[in-house]
């Protein structure tokens, strides 16, 4: 069970709270957790991974156990502590914009 | 013979920087009322209810940090759903992609298009950024068209949740010589035509206007008469920057237009162009329209240049022209007469077919103004909304 903390904007999009949970057989990696988000919430489907090109939108941020994940491959497996599900993994909007 | 029921409803359908607005009022259209924001936080560009069915609505909502999204009501805007994609946790997976715009690249379609002209004068690969306008089909509520940026006309038949380009736009010879605007890339206009349903008019800032007369198969380049003095060649095929068309459906053929500088008029269906700008105090604008029962009566905006992109002398004035262009009159009663300086994008102003015909107009500091009775006199039906992007109208029984 992996736990997924979304932006305002995208619990309003999917009508979901803040946190939600998603499984995917381990080990977990960064997109196999946002696929199975994307699976239980059609409506965040292109939201955080650009639909054409795959990758993470430019102004959206992944962190995990106070660490920043933006730049690791997505394929790479997620902190041990958020596959066992003790720490979320946060899907963050960058600060900008007015 | 049936009767058709008397129109005693209108529904203002706003985009704002910041959601969408919903304003209802009688048919008197002094008081409003203002249910919103939609889709908060998000951008919407571009609002607008199907013809053939008024409770069949199409929402572009965007974000800079999360793309593109589509939404489309059943209920008239009072509810929402994106086609494809169910809210909330799904039972069975979903494939669909109802906001993918995926651009044409196939060989069967003749000419794939890879790249266009950017500010640098270098071209640059063509990228999906997000929907501008969306123009649902004149009879089918499952039908509706797309313009896009980076420019480039889609069309869904089946209510939004897939959409296919019509690549022959695209494709048809010039697009490597289109470049973006100060806004983008942007197709921003598409007319469709009731008395013929093959033909489509589309225009892309900064490429210029274009005719397709097979239901967007082919197209052609309809700037003949157009003349930019941002263009090395004033006269050049396309780059022209247009701001937005406008027709009468009871005569297809003459369109006008509001171009980065001039205000232009065609009666042969973009064959020729010839400027109307007439008396207006400045030709430079954004938005134009056309009176719902005089189709020789037509509205602009005027603002005071490309660079100081707010209202001549800090008033707000709309002009109608009764006579097809060049004698204009302004129109302020009701209007901001000082220290005005909001503009009015391309897709903010709109026409109503009420009896006594309604125009109204969306400003970027966020009011949004009313004219029951074709311009003589306006009220602010919404103030303090957000920036607004557009503004689109239906008149209900």
């Amino acid at each position: 069970m992996i736990r997924i903390q979304l932006p305002h904007l995208l619990q309003t999009l999917a009508k979901c709270d803040r946190e939600v949970k998603v499984q995917a057989p381990p080990p977990v990696s960064l997109l196999a957790a946002i696929r199975a988000l994307e699976g239980s919430f059609p409506a965040l489907r292109g939201t955080i991974l650009d639909q054409h090109t795959g990758q993470r939108r430019p102004k959206v941020r992944f962190f995990a156990c106070s660490e920043d994940l933006s730049l690791s491959p997505l394929e790479l497996p997620l902190p041990e502590a958020v596959q066992s599900g003790s720490e979320p993994l946060l899907i963050v909007g960058a600060i900008s914009g007015g | 013979m049936a009767q058709a029921k008397a129109k005693t409803q209108v529904r203002l359908l706003v985009g704002t920087r910041k959601g969408a607005f919903i304003l209802t009022s009688d048919s008197a259209r002094k008081t409003w009322q203002v249910d919103g924001p939609h889709f908060g936080g998000w951008e919407v560009y571009h609002i607008k209810g199907s013809p053939a069915d008024p409770n069949r609505i199409y929402a572009a909502q965007h974000s800079e940090w999360f793309g593109q999204v589509i939404q489309r009501s059943n209920d008239g805007g009072k509810t929402w759903e994106q086609p494809g994609a169910p809210p909330g946790t799904a039972e069975e997976p979903v494939t669909s992609d109802s906001a993918k715009f995926a651009y044409d690249t196939s060989a069967a379609t003749g000419k794939p298009l890879k790249s266009h002209l950017g500010y640098d004068g270098a071209q640059h690969p063509w990228e999906f950024k997000r929907v501008w306008h969306l123009e649902p089909s004149l009879d089918d509520p499952d039908a509706v068209y797309a313009g896009v940026e980076d420019a480039a006309l889609f069309r869904s038949e089946d209510g939004g949740v897939t959409w296919r380009e019509l690549a022959g736009l695209r494709g048809h010879g010039s697009g490597t010589e289109w470049e973006p605007g100060a806004g983008g890339l942007c197709l921003h206009t598409i007319l469709l035509d009731k008395a013929n349903p093959e033909r489509i008019f589309t225009a892309i800032s900064a490429a210029g206007a274009f005719r397709s007369d097979d239901s967007g198969k082919t197209w052609k380049t309809i700037n003949k008469g157009l003349s930019s003095v941002t263009l090395a060649n004033p006269t050049a095929e396309v780059g022209h920057c247009v701001h937005r068309l406008d027709m009468h459906p009871s005569q297809p053929q003459v369109l006008y237009m509001q171009k980065h500088w001039d205000v232009m008029r065609t009666d042969d269906s973009g064959e020729t162009w010839t400027k109307i700008s007439g008396n207006l105090p400045s030709d430079f604008g954004f938005p134009i329209a056309v009176h719902a029962h005089e189709p020789e009566t037509i509205y602009v905006v005027p603002i005071t240049s490309d660079s100081e992109r707010f209202p001549v002398d800090g008033k707000l004035r709309v002009y109608r022209s009764r006579t097809g262009g060049k004698k204009w009159q302004p129109l302020t009663n009701g209007l901001p007469q000082q220290n005005c300086y909001v503009g009015v994008l391309r897709d903010a102003m709109c026409v109503d077919d009420m009896e006594s015909c309604g125009i109204y107009l969306g400003t970027t500091g966020g009011q949004v103004y009313c004219s029951p009775d074709s311009g003589d006199t306006w009220l602010a039906a919404a103030s303090h909304l957000p920036p607004v992007c557009s503004v689109e109208v239906q008149t209900l029984a």
